[in-house]
């Protein structure tokens, strides 16, 4: 079976108006298998946006290949082979809260009794099943994020890309979803790359945490977690010492190069 | 965040109160001041106007008002459809640009004795036509920008979820546009109703606002002719107010 996502030798500049082009990705290449959970972290500007909107194809590299799925990057999106939370929640003001979650069943001509019952579910799953018929508006900013996750839930795609999906969760509701979050993607076999700024979070969601460096954006270490599969993981693991080891290992590579990289929670 | 909407009594009071103060004012400046009629009539003599035949005044209003509702109507379906057709076709675009800030500009009631020559004097048409120009720039300017206004992160969704381009129109573009119409329609109904009321003043059958204020004028029914401005203020604030309330609606979730 080929990778979920294959990046080759993948550089990625943008033109800036009149200064120098910024070098947002630089000869990146990294694998995922199916079923991998694989994080980004590393300090705020170091292209871990820009290397997901080049999985999801909303952006194509300056040289490189981008495969997903054995397939082009283009191919994959128009198969619809995956789902993704952005750093904003984007969610459509106009529509409510199931209609929002409702919206890629809707785009793809699901059936409607089937839609119905899939956003049931997947509201219970983000726990916002009373607020079904609120407006995006009326919602927090952490409740919109999970309408928004919720939404990348929807088509139960065998790739998912989240972009600091949890960014704006309060730490309890966080937990919880991050122990939801891997159980659901080991459930469905599906292999996630999880944008994050949170060293404890990628230890315990991840298989592999790939930590990145800036200006220009490199991966400078993938760091391996071997902390079970993903199935097992519970509230415990929180506690573990094999999890604060993972957490020390992927801290160092962070500061690797003795400077406090800028824009990295340390909790 | 909306803000709290407080009670219509509390809202209407203030301004009702302040109307009530000046119409005494002015009732007794005339009284006490002798004003000349022709300069200024009381509010009384104009109320007994408005009591003496408030058919006629009614009915001049519901001519004015039908010539810019038909003008309103036209105009904007019109501005509608040439703006969704300048959001998708660039060469459109450019091209009607300019001849929509020179429509945006130009006073348009002076076309108005010309328009009379072309349909000839005992029609409305000139009228409604008038209202319709009025009311299609704004309606064209302001839903040409709102359907230029959709969120990248919008785009983005639409882009990955692979929807087509009528999809991704009917998803996000659209809905994301009707406060920009509703907007640009609410600006255009004030420019419909004078637009339809001051071209009256230019000629055409004797029956609405504008034709019968200036008759009232010219034989020298100053408090008549006052009644009927009465009329074209009413006939502005139902137009105002009700694509006013049409804007709150569609701006509700956006
Ligand atoms: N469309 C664009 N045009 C120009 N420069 C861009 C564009 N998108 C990203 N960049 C630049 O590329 C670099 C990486 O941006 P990116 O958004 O991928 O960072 P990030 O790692 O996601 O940061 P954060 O953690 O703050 O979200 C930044 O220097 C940014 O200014
Ligand atoms: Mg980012």
């Amino acid at each position: 079976m080929s990778d979920a996502v294959a990046i080759a030798g993948v550089t990625r500049t943008f033109a800036t108006g009149r200064g120098p082009a910024v070098t947002a990705l630089q000869d990146v290449s990294l694998t995922v298998a199916p079923g991998e959970f694989v994080s980004l972290i590393g300090p705020s500007g170091c292209g871990k946006s820009t290397l997901l909107r080049l999985i999801a194809d909303l952006d194509q590299p300056t040289s490189g290949i981008v495969s997903v799925f054995g397939k082009s990057a283009r191919q994959a999106r128009l198969d619809q082979d995956y789902g993704i939370a952005f750093q904003q929640a984007g969610l459509l003001p106009w529509r409510t809260v199931a209609a929002n979650v409702e919206l890629p069943l809707d785009l793809h001509r699901v059936p409607a009794a089937e839609r119905r019952a899939r956003v049931a579910e997947l509201l219970d799953f983000v726990g916002l099943a009373d607020f079904a018929g609120s407006y995006p508006d009326q919602l927090s900013g952490g409740m919109q994020q999970r309408v928004a996750i919720a939404r990348a839930f929807a088509e139960k795609p065998s790739l998912l890309l989240m972009d600091e999906p949890f960014g704006a969760l309060d730490e309890m509701t966080r937990e919880r979803m991050q122990t939801e979050l891997v159980r659901l993607s080991a459930e469905t076999g599906a292999a996630v790359v999880f944008v994050t700024h949170s060293i404890p979070e990628a230890v315990f969601l991840s298989d592999r945490v790939v930590v990145m460096s800036p200006r220009p954006g490199r991966i400078r270490e993938i760091v391996p977690i071997g902390l079970g599969p993903g199935r097992e993981r519970g509230e415990a693991l929180r506690e573990n010492p094999a999890f604060y080891a993972a957490v020390t290992a992927v801290r160092e590579a962070l500061h690797g190069d003795g400077a406090v990289p800028v824009g990295v929670e340390n909790r | 965040m909306r803000a709290r909407i407080a009670s219509p009594l509390a809202v209407a009071w203030p301004p009702v109160a302040l109307a009530v103060v000046a119409v005494a004012i002015w009732q007794g400046v005339v009284v006490l001041g002798k004003v000349p009629e022709f300069l200024l009539p009381a509010p009384g003599a104009i109320l007994g106007d408005l009591l003496a035949h408030p058919g006629l005044i009614g009915s001049a209003t519901l001519v004015t008002g039908l010539n810019g509702l038909v003008g309103l109507v036209v105009g904007a379906v019109v501005a509608v459809v040439l703006a969704a057709v300048a959001a998708a076709v660039r060469f459109f675009d450019r091209m009607s640009a300019p001849i929509v800030a020179a429509v945006a500009v130009v006073p348009i009631v002076s076309l108005a004795p010309v328009c009379y020559t072309m349909f000839g004097a005992a029609s409305q048409q000139p009228r409604q036509y008038i209202a319709a120009v009025a009311a299609f720039a704004p309606v064209f300017l302001t839903t040409l920008r709102g359907l230029r206004q959709v969120r990248p992160v919008h785009r983005d969704l639409m882009t990955a979820y692979a929807a087509s381009g009528w999809q991704a129109t009917r998803t996000v573009t659209l809905p994301g546009a009707l406060p920009y119409l509703f907007s640009g329609l609410n600006v255009a109904s004030s420019l419909a109703v004078i637009s339809a009321l001051v071209t009256e003043y230019f000629g055409g059958p004797r029956d609405g606002l504008g034709s019968l204020i200036t008759s009232a004028a010219a034989t020298s029914n100053y408090a008549t002719a006052w009644a009927y401005v009465f009329g074209a203020i009413v006939l502005g604030l139902v137009f105002y107010l009700v694509t006013l309330a049409l804007e709150w609606f569609a701006s509700r979730r956006a």
